[in-house]
C-alpha cells in the first residue's frame, strides 16, 4: 500500500506518510495506514458491515483529519475495524465534501492480530500537500 | 535550539526568551547532563513553543523524562495566570486525559506470590481487558455514563466497586469538582460508555511488583513495611471517551483561536482559548469529565485486581491488606494556588506526562499524608522497574511537579524493527518476569531498551530537588495492553 510508518518523527506516538496520484487515492491510503496501526494484516478484516461516511469541512486537510477520526470513532463506539475502498471528494458552497462507504467487521482478537490502540489523530506536523507526482499526507497518531 | 540552552544549575538547563520569536518566558529543562544530551531535538522546539502561549508564568518546564510529543513535549508543564488572559490548551493535557497510575499494597511476600504468579497474571489478563477497542464488564446506559463522568470514582464506590478509603487516596478524592456532562458530545459518550474497567494499549499496563525499600520511615508511612513485599501498579487513562473530548475541543479551539481571540500559535496541536472564554470554560468542564472517567476506570480495575488476588489466595482483599497507596494523574490542567515571586496566585497548571508532587502541608493532600508530602508513582518500562517518590518543599520551583515515567528514547516504529514480542516474552520469563500481552508487536514497542534508564530519571528529580525516592519496585508479572 502507498503508505509508510516513519522511524523517527514521533518518539511516543506513531507517524506515517500516505500518498497517491490523486487526492482520493491519498485519502484511501491514509485510512489503510490507520487500520494497519491497529491490526497486523488488513486483509484479515472482512467486509461484513458497512458504514456510510458523509463529511464536510472548510479546509481540505481538516477534511482528511475528520475522515481518519471517524474511523477511530467506529473502532471504540462499535468495535469496528473498517477499510475504505474508495472515497468521492467534491466541493459544495465552498466547502470540501467527502462521501464514502467504509466496510469491515467487528474486531475479533482470535482472528485479527492486533497492534496498538489509536487514541486520536493529532494535528502535530499534520499536512496534506501536492507533490510533483500527486498528493502526500503526513499524520501523527496518538497511540 | 538545544545549543541555545545554558546550564544554570547542576540539573537545570535554560533556553532564554530571545531564542525564539514570541517566547514570553524562558524554557527550563530538568535533567542530568546525560539525560539532557539524549533528549530528542524536537523536545527543545516543543518546549520553546509552549513558552509562547499567552498567560504563561515564570517558565515552560520539561521534566527529566521529557521526550517529543505533539504540541507540548511529554513531560511538559505550563502554569497560566487565568486572571491575565492565560489560555487552556488540549495539547497541554493530551488526548488521554488523566492517564495516570495507581499503586496498591498487599501484605504478601515474593516467596508467597511466586508459586501463584502465572495464575495471577493469567487471571488478571482475563479480568482486566486490554488492547485495541476493548470493552469492560460494567454494562450501563449512555445516560448513566454521563453520571459516571460527573461523579468519577464515587460512582464506582456506590456500585460496590471498591472501598470508601479508596476515594481519600485518589487525587481530587476520585471526583474533580466542576465536571459537566452537558459539555461533552454524544460521540465521546459512544466511545467510552462500554470501556470502564479496561487498560487500553500502548504504554498502559498492570504489573505485580516486588518492593525494595530505600527510605524505611517514609515507606512505612505509605504501608510498605515487609521485606520483599508485593504490590500492584497499573497505568491507564480515560480511554476513547477522553480521546474524543480532546479531539472535539481541539477543533473548537482551532475555529475561534485566531478569528475570535487573535491568538497565533506555532503548532496547530497547541490550539487554545482564553481560560475565561466560553470555549475555554466549556473545555475545562468537559476535560474534568475525562478526569473523572479515568478515576472511575482505575477504580473498577482495582476492584477486579482485588477479586483476582482474593480468588487465587482464598482470602478476602481486606485480609490481604490490599489498600491503595495513592492514585496520581499525568495528563491534566488544574487550578491551583502557587506562590510566585512571593505572591500567592491562582494558576491553571497544565501537566502533560508529568505528575503533581505536592510537598508536605499543602491543601489537597489526604490527611494521612499531609505532613509527609504527596506519594508520586513513577512507572518504568516493564523490564527495568518503577518507583514510589514523595513530593518535597523545594518542588515549588516546578509548581510542585515531577516526572511521570522513564520517557522513550526510541520511536515505536524503530522498536518494532529491533525486537520481537515473542522473543522478549521468553527473555523476560527466563529472568523470572511473566508477561501476557494482547499484541506481540505492542510488546516489542514497549521493550526496556526503547526507554531511558528509570534510575537516571528519578535520580535527576531527587538531585534537582523536585521529589525524593522512597521505594524502588522490580517487576514480577505484567499484563500489557
Amino acid at each position: 500500500m502507498p503508505f509508510a510508518f516513519l522511524d523517527d518523527v514521533a518518539i511516543a506516538d506513531l507517524a506515517f506518510e500516505a500518498w497517491g496520484e490523486t487526492l482520493e487515492e491519498t485519502f484511501v491510503a491514509a485510512a489503510e495506514a490507520v487500520l494497519c496501526a491497529m491490526v497486523e494484516d488488513p486483509q484479515s478484516v472482512r467486509p461484513q458491515v458497512r458504514r456510510p461516511l458523509r463529511l464536510r469541512h472548510e479546509a481540505l486537510d481538516l477534511l482528511l483529519f475528520t475522515f481518519l477520526q471517524e474511523l477511530i470513532y467506529y473502532k471504540d463506539a462499535e468495535q469496528l475495524l473498517l477499510r475504505v475502498p474508495q472515497v468521492r471528494l467534491g466541493t459544495a458552497d465552498g466547502v470540501h465534501t467527502l462521501e464514502a462507504e467504509a466496510c469491515g467487521e467487528r474486531l475479533d482478537p482470535s482472528r485479527h492480530q492486533l497492534r496498538v490502540d489509536v487514541k486520536a489523530v493529532t494535528l502535530h506536523r499534520f499536512s496534506l500537500a501536492q507533490t510533483p507526482s500527486g498528493w502526500k499526507a503526513c499524520v501523527v497518531l496518538d497511540v | 535550539m538545544r545549543s541555545l540552552a545554558r546550564r544554570i544549575g547542576e540539573y537545570i538547563w535554560e533556553i532564554p526568551p530571545t531564542a525564539k520569536e514570541g517566547m514570553l518566558v524562558p524554557a527550563r529543562i530538568y535533567a542530568t547532563e546525560k539525560l539532557f544530551r539524549d533528549m530528542d531535538e524536537a523536545v527543545f522546539e516543543q518546549i520553546t513553543n509552549v513558552a509562547t502561549l499567552p498567560g504563561i508564568v515564570k517558565y515552560a518546564l520539561c521534566m527529566p523524562d521529557g521526550h517529543s510529543g505533539y504540541g507540548f513535549p511529554i513531560g511538559g508543564v505550563a502554569a497560566m495566570d487565568v486572571t491575565q488572559g492565560g489560555v487552556i490548551s488540549p495539547g497541554g493535557i493530551g488526548f488521554d486525559i488523566n492517564c495516570g497510575m495507581r499503586l496498591v499494597l498487599t501484605n504478601l511476600t515474593v516467596e508467597e506470590v511466586r508459586p501463584h504468579l502465572k495464575t495471577l497474571v493469567d487471571r488478571l489478563y482475563e479480568r482486566v481487558p486490554a488492547g485495541v477497542g476493548c470493552t469492560g464488564f460494567v454494562k450501563i446506559s449512555r445516560q448513566e455514563f454521563r453520571r459516571v463522568v460527573e461523579e468519577g470514582a464515587r460512582w464506582c464506590i456506590r456500585q460496590g466497586y471498591g472501598w470508601e478509603e479508596d476515594l481519600e487516596l485518589t487525587e481530587e478524592g476520585g471526583c474533580i469538582a466542576g465536571a459537566d456532562a452537558s459539555k461533552i458530545s454524544d460521540k465521546a459518550v459512544d466511545r467510552g460508555y462500554n470501556q470502564i474497567g479496561t487498560l487500553g494499549s500502548g504504554n498502559h499496563y498492570l504489573e505485580i511488583q516486588q518492593a525494595h525499600i530505600l527510605d524505611p520511615e517514609l515507606a512505612g508511612r505509605f504501608g510498605i513495611t515487609i521485606p520483599n513485599q508485593v504490590v500492584v501498579m497499573f497505568h491507564c487513562g480515560s480511554r476513547g471517551f477522553g480521546h474524543q473530548v480532546a479531539t472535539d475541543y481541539l477543533q473548537v479551539f482551532l475555529r475561534v483561536m485566531q478569528s475570535k481571540y487573535g491568538i497565533t500559535i506555532r503548532d496547530r496541536e497547541l490550539a487554545c482559548a482564553p481560560f475565561d472564554s466560553p470555549e475555554g470554560q466549556d473545555y475545562f468542564a468537559a476535560m474534568k469529565c475525562g478526569i473523572n472517567m479515568s478515576f472511575a476506570n482505575r477504580q473498577v480495575i482495582l476492584h477486579r485486581i482485588r477479586e483476582v488476588f482474593s480468588s487465587v489466595f482464598g482470602r478476602s482483599a481486606e485480609d490481604l491488606g490490599m489498600h491503595m497507596v495513592y492514585d496520581v494523574a499525568h495528563n491534566t490542567a488544574k487550578l491551583e494556588r502557587h506562590v510566585v515571586d512571593g505572591q500567592e496566585r491562582t494558576l491553571l497548571v497544565h501537566r502533560k506526562g508529568a505528575t503533581r508532587a505536592f510537598g508536605p502541608g499543602l491543601e489537597g493532600l489526604p490527611a494521612r499524608y499531609r505532613e509527609l508530602g504527596q506519594p508520586v508513582i513513577i512507572g518504568g518500562s516493564m523490564e527495568t522497574g518503577s518507583y514510589l517518590l514523595v513530593g518535597v518543599p523545594a518542588g515549588a520551583q516546578t509548581f510542585f511537579t515531577t516526572a511521570h515515567g522513564s520517557g522513550r528514547t526510541m520511536s515505536r516504529t524503530r522498536a518494532r524493527k529491533q525486537w520481537r514480542g515473542q522473543q522478549l516474552q521468553r527473555e523476560l520469563e527466563s529472568r523470572g518476569i511473566y508477561v501476557r500481552s494482547v499484541s506481540w508487536s505492542g510488546l516489542a514497542e514497549e521493550a526496556g531498551g526503547a526507554y531511558k534508564n528509570i534510575d537516571d530519571v528519578v535520580e535527576a528529580t531527587e538531585l534537582a530537588g523536585i521529589s525524593k525516592r522512597v521505594v524502588r519496585f522490580t517487576p514480577l508479572g505484567n499484563v500489557k495492553g
